[in-house]
């Protein structure tokens, strides 16, 4: 077995290791629906959407290294790193449930990075305004593709209406993390883009009729590593070939 | 259960500006705007394409395989209407 790495973090790599660790789980969630999507255009569908994040979290693992200066690669941070060192939000360790929870928390994720990466490929550090340029590409795709499929479960059947409101109630309360204040200067701050996400994220829940739960208490931990309980068995899954073959590739 | 038919539609995509669209194949999609996503998830991984077209395949219509010696073979005798005849001159050089 390998040991696990501990990374220097500065200010800087943290904030990637944020965007970073997003991806990566986001990605590998999405990636589980690969050959069991309720249709064959929905599997590759996602596919796609999940090689997008992974794409992403690769680019922002070799920014970490870099800045990190440790002479480490991306898939050391992928691999090697354990539970309390991963960043990401409580939201996207979720477990995929049913379609309509998998395509509400892809809508709630994406229309936060979405607007994140558009200010970020102004404002942040040039090496990650550069991946937030291209990673704003496909994330503005990803809020169409689950806007559109929600506005559909939610304004569809008797069914699909309750099972989309069901996962809306369900994740609503990992919301919050998202706009954490981040004053650290290395990308725009999370809560400067709330108000926006709430326009955007009211419109499409009025046209699929679906109703945006209250504001309560709010989940909160994933980004100083304190995680729910699905994320171990995803890291488990993700990382046992490396810990059991370092080294291993093909 | 039954599941309810799902619309087929056709996917028509142009690669290169100048080009036309060529039909690539077929999706099921429930309605246009899914379609359109459909099909550019789906035909478009490769960076095939800077145009999708979806059109409902119900509404084509198409010859009939039944007909195919009335519709085509008289022309195979009509070689006259390949531009073949011609003597170009050496100056247009490749055509």
């Amino acid at each position: 077995m390998t040991g696990s790495i501990t990374i220097a973090e500065s200010p800087l790599v943290r904030v990637v290791l944020a965007r970073a660790d997003d991806a990566l789980i986001l990605g590998h969630r999405v990636s589980e629906w690969c050959g069991h999507a309720p249709i064959l255009e929905e599997d590759i569908a996602l596919a796609n959407l999940a090689l997008d994040l992974i794409g992403q979290a690769r680019s922002l693992y070799a920014l970490a290294a870099e800045a990190e200066g440790a002479g480490r690669d991306e898939d050391q941070f992928a691999y090697l790193r354990d539970e309390r060192a991963y960043r990401n939000l409580l939201l996207v360790e979720q477990p995929n449930g049913d379609f309509a929870v998998t395509i509400v928390r892809h809508l709630l994720f994406s229309l936060f990075i979405d607007a994140w990466w558009r200010a970020a490929a102004k404002h942040a550090e040039a090496r990650l305004a550069a991946i937030a340029a291209k990673a704003e590409k496909e994330s503005a795709y990803h809020v169409r593709h689950a806007a559109e499929w929600l506005i559909r479960l939610g304004d569809g059947t008797a069914e699909s209406h309750a099972r989309a409101q069901a996962a809306l109630d369900l994740l609503w309360p990992y919301t919050g993390e998202m706009f954490e204040t981040d004053a650290s200067g290395v990308g725009p701050d999370p809560a400067g883009i709330r108000d926006g996400w709430d326009a955007a994220l009211a419109d499409i829940l009025a046209q699929a009729t679906l109703t945006r739960p209250r504001d309560g208490w709010m989940q909160s931990g994933g980004r100083a590593g304190r995680h729910s309980e699905h994320l171990g068995p995803l890291l488990a899954e993700l990382q046992y070939l490396q810990r059991v073959h370092p080294g291993a590739s093909w | 259960m039954v599941t309810p038919a799902t619309p087929l539609w056709e996917v028509f995509i142009r690669s290169r500006n100048g080009l036309s669209h060529r039909h690539v194949g077929s999706l099921h999609a429930a309605d246009a705007v899914m379609a359109l996503q459909a099909a550019r998830d789906v035909y478009t991984r490769r960076g095939e394409g800077l145009s999708v077209w979806v059109v409902p395949s119900t509404m084509i219509t198409a010859s009939d395989p039944a007909d195919k010696a009335m519709l085509f073979e008289p022309t195979a005798s009509k070689i006259y209407r390949h531009p073949t005849f011609y003597d170009v001159p050496d100056d247009v050089g490749h055509m």
